[in-house]
């Protein structure tokens, strides 16, 4: 049993393409600014990452990076087998597998939310416009807001904008599915509607990135915790170790100050 | 019974009076009668004053010989011997052919402009900013003699022409241009764009539905850019390239053959543009700065391409917001274009509202005449661009 276990972890070491994301001594700078520091990471495929840190400490920029939203200077970033260079054709094949949730929705305000969910798949994917509209509708059922299909963005709820927006990146059928703080411009009554999404996607086995500073989200779903700060990663734990047992200081100062409010 | 009856119509009468809808209709009908009136006062007191002066109000003074010279009538022909319905017809032809001129050109120029105000360019950026500030402060009628007074000062006699390559000639009298001559066979290219345009329109529809249903995506923009310049471009050369240039020559004093474009045309046309477009570069840039950038990343994370973005996403938001406030600019650049009379441009006001006015002394019906034009003129333009606000709306929906 011991000995089938190492064998599979040895396969696992040696088959680096298991990792779903894998950033090796990635820097990138805004100027003169050195905005992300010799960052390594890996994902692997059904894993559930949250990561933290003071706001400035380049989480979002991190993330970023990952659909090339951002561009990197040095080191590399490889998504599901394919390295992010400026070529276009990557970029473009990396960005169907990877979808994308934001602070605050962007949702397309001049199309409804089953246009905004079929929107990608018509003219990404190509599919006939019943087909997309199919699969924006059972998506909208998932985020539990099928009624809310004809209406505009503008007429829904914050909470219901970002489930709507979360709804948009599923149809894309991504592997992999990147969080940058998706309830910190909602109100608090509205936040447990949009992590129930969260949490029952990572239960699916959804790979997913996510900026959050929820820590009863990182307790219940990830399988590990980055802590952030400078530019540089600071820590990288499971939960209970993370929170029970953080081993550098900052670490500890950061959950002292969110966990005191 | 009757007591009965009377009762019930208090009760509607107040109750219409309560309602909202039914309140603004009353309040609307209520205006229009108090407008109405006033206007039957108004009228009734002109047609008082005119008759103690001996004038009375028709239109017969219309058809009689204008008597005068109208210097720019590139169209229509015209002569002094024709009568004064004549010359104005040749007044309202040139304030529409100078505001569609500038329409035009104003529209282009303040696109680009709007677009390098945006430029992260430092001199690009700043160099726009001067100008638009420059020219938005000073004001129009200055611009027009400005223009006017560097072609009609700067520019030689017809004899001393600057010449570029023997085929324009710029002088102080005008601007001469080869002249198209459209020989015999020349319809057929014009069938050709014509039928260009409805073959797009249909190719449009068809493109649409086959996408709906198969979700094959044609490249509709480059079809479409191929059949309108290839179809006629095709079709002009097969049937033998029907047409040919007019070339102007200096015979005696001046040019003879080719368009000649007057200085006053040129002046208010150029003047007009470029002023109205510093306020369309502002709507634009605005326009594109109201819409997010997240609006961009939303759809890039998609796996949306750059031209597919502007397209689907930036394209429909951007004209939502500019249509309106183009359309107030385009109608200012019309009504501006009275400002023509400065330099001698024979726009509806120099000609019916000008030399007519004061030959006949007809200043109501005139005047009448020359605000009926522009008011046709502005709710056509209005007409034209909500039909297009309702299009891009309807195609959101
Ligand atoms: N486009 C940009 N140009 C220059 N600096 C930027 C830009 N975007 C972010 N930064 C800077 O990079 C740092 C990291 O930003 P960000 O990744 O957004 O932090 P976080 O998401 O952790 O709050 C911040 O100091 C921010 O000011
Ligand atoms: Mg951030």
């Amino acid at each position: 049993m011991t000995e089938v276990q190492t064998d599979q972890n040895q396969v696992r070491s040696s088959r680096e393409d298991d990792d779903i994301i894998q950033i090796k001594e990635m820097h990138k700078w805004y100027g003169e600014f050195h905005v992300l520091k010799n960052i390594n990471l890996s994902v692997k495929k059904g894993e559930r990452i949250v990561i933290c840190g003071p706001s400035g400490s380049g989480k979002s920029t991190l993330i970023r990076c990952i659909n090339r939203l951002e561009e990197h200077q040095k080191g590399k970033i490889i998504v599901d087998g394919i390295e992010l260079t400026g070529d276009l054709k990557h970029i473009e094949l990396i960005r169907k597998e990877v979808g994308m949730v934001f602070q605050h929705f962007n949702l397309f305000p001049h199309l409804t939310n089953l246009e905004n969910c079929a929107l990608a798949p018509i003219w990404v994917r190509k599919m006939p416009r019943k087909e997309a509209e199919e699969i924006g509708m059972n998506f909208l059922e998932r985020v539990k807001i099928p009624e809310q299909a004809r209406k505009f963005p503008g007429q829904l709820s914050g909470g219901q904008q970002q489930r709507v927006a979360i709804a948009r990146s599923l149809c894309m059928n991504p592997k992999i599915m990147l969080f940058d703080e998706p309830t910190s411009a909602l109100d608090p009554e509205m936040i447990a509607e949009v992590l129930d999404v969260m949490v029952e996607l990572a239960e699916e086995g959804m790979t997913m990135l996510c900026v959050t500073h929820e820590m009863g989200f990182a307790k219940r779903v990830a399988d590990s915790v980055i802590f952030m700060d400078g530019g540089e990663v600071i820590e990288s734990n499971e939960p209970n170790e993370f929170f029970n047992n953080p081993k550098s200081d900052r670490t500890k100062l950061f959950l002292s100050q969110i966990l005191a409010h | 019974m009757a007591e009965n009856v009377s009762q019930d119509e208090g009760k509607t009468l107040s109750h219409l009076w309560r309602n909202k809808e039914s309140r603004a209709v009353i309040i609307q009908i209520v205006t229009l009668v108090v407008i109405l009136i006033f206007i039957g006062l108004i009228l009734r007191n002109i047609s008082i004053n005119l008759k103690a002066i001996g004038k009375d109000f028709n239109f017969d003074f219309l058809f009689i010989p204008a008597g005068y010279d109208i210097t720019f009538q590139p169209i229509l022909d015209y002569s002094p011997e024709d009568n004064h319905l004549w010359a104005g017809v040749i007044g309202i032809v040139n304030t529409l052919l100078v505001a569609i001129s500038g329409i035009i050109l104003a529209t282009i120029l303040g696109f680009t402009l709007g677009v390098l105000r945006l430029s992260s360019n430092w001199l690009i950026n700043k160099m726009s900013y001067v100008f638009l500030e420059f020219t938005r402060n000073v004001p129009l009628l200055l611009h027009i003699l400005f223009v006017h007074a560097i072609i009609t000062h700067t520019l030689p006699i017809p004899k001393n022409a600057i010449s570029l390559n023997d085929t324009f000639f710029l002088t102080n009298r005008a601007i001469y241009l080869p002249e198209p001559i459209f020989e015999s066979g020349f319809w057929l290219t014009a069938v050709a764009f014509f039928a260009a345009i409805v073959f797009i329109y249909y190719f449009k529809i068809w493109a649409k539905k086959t996408q709906d249903e198969t979700g094959q995506i044609y490249p509709v923009f480059w079809i479409s850019v191929a059949a309108l310049f290839g179809a006629p471009i095709i079709i002009f050369l097969v049937s033998g390239s029907p047409l040919s240039w007019g070339i102007p020559v200096l015979k005696g004093f001046n040019f003879k053959g080719g368009l000649a474009i007057r200085p006053e045309f040129i002046a208010l046309w150029l003047a007009l543009s470029y002023y109205t477009a510093t306020y369309i570069a502002e709507i634009v840039r605005g326009g594109i700065l109201a819409i997010s950038y997240g609006q961009t990343e939303a759809a890039s994370a998609l796996g949306l391409r750059k031209n597919r973005v502007l397209q689907l996403i930036l394209i429909p938001q951007t004209l939502r917001i500019i249509i309106p406030p183009l359309t107030s600019q385009y109608l200012n650049l019309t009504k501006n274009s009275s400002l023509a009379i400065a330099i001698g441009y024979m726009d509806v006001v120099a000609t019916i509202g000008g030399i007519s006015l004061m030959q006949t002394g007809k200043e109501v019906e005139t005047m009448l005449i020359v605000l009926l034009t522009y008011l046709f003129f502005s709710l056509l333009i209005s007409a034209i661009m909500n039909f297009f606000n309702r299009k891009i709306r309807f195609k959101e929906r």
